[in-house]
């Protein structure tokens, strides 16, 4: 288990890599790298910069992977978010579950999305090219997507 | 109780500041109790906080409900929904 609050870049490749060295007992890696889009609202983004707590942001990353360990046999995980400044395109997260099987790291990859996105204290601020921009605000879909894993569907 | 609370995001921005330590009056005993006592320090502030089930809370870290406890609490932060990943 591993969580990374960073400013740089992440390589996916690598990553998968350093996660699986050595290993034997890993059967399937599935990752998710999340992106800036071009486009919020209707009009052209600019620049997006993140913002997080430091200290909670990092426990609540290793609460939310603790989580996934104890709903499915991983042999191995990572958590990376960026924070900063941000252009559309770059890569903003990336989340790594590595299982003996499938099934789980598809399914542990994606709660632990779902928990991200409504439990890591970072918060979004978007620029428009036309200047205009501010906070994003929440998504009541995040929260469904979180409580249908409370509900055990 | 002194205590230092954390804003982020347009909470921060809002309140024009990031922290600050703060000393309670020992009647103010939970989340709920401690944002009513911040709306009333001025406008800006019941703007902030006014507004219930808009703010989140944490406490020491960790997410914290309106009714929690801020007992023993070191850090107290308030932030909106969060919007990572």
């Amino acid at each position: 288990m591993a969580v990374r609050v960073a400013t740089a870049d992440f390589d996916v490749s690598a990553e998968i890599a350093a996660l699986t060295a050595g290993r034997t007992d890993i059967g399937a890696v599935v990752t998710f790298t999340g992106l800036v889009r071009g486009e919020a609202h209707g009009k052209s983004l600019a620049s997006m910069t993140l913002e997080h707590y430091p200290g909670m942001t990092e426990a609540e990353l290793a609460r939310i992977e603790t989580e996934a360990h104890a709903r499915w046999p991983l042999q191995a995980s990572l958590i990376v978010h960026r924070i900063g400044p941000l252009a559309p395109g770059d890569a903003i997260v990336l989340v790594v579950a590595a299982s003996a099987h499938r099934h789980a790291a598809f399914e542990a990859a994606a709660f632990l999305m779902d928990y991200l996105k409504t439990r890591a204290p970072f918060w979004k601020k978007e620029t428009a090219t036309d200047g205009t921009g501010g906070w994003v605000d929440a998504r009541d879909s995040d929260t469904s997507a979180e409580q249908k894993w409370q509900a055990g569907q | 109780m002194t205590i230092r609370l954390l804003y982020f995001a347009w909470v921060r921005e809002k309140l024009g500041r990031s922290e600050e330590i703060v000393t309670l009056p020992p009647e103010i005993t939970r989340v709920d109790a401690l944002m009513a006592w911040l709306a009333g320090r001025d406008d800006v502030h019941a703007d902030v906080f006014g507004r219930p089930g808009v703010i989140r809370a944490a406490i020491d870290q960790v997410h914290a409900q309106p009714s929690a406890s801020i007992a023993g609490a070191r850090e107290i932060a308030f932030f909106p929904p969060v919007t990572g990943g």
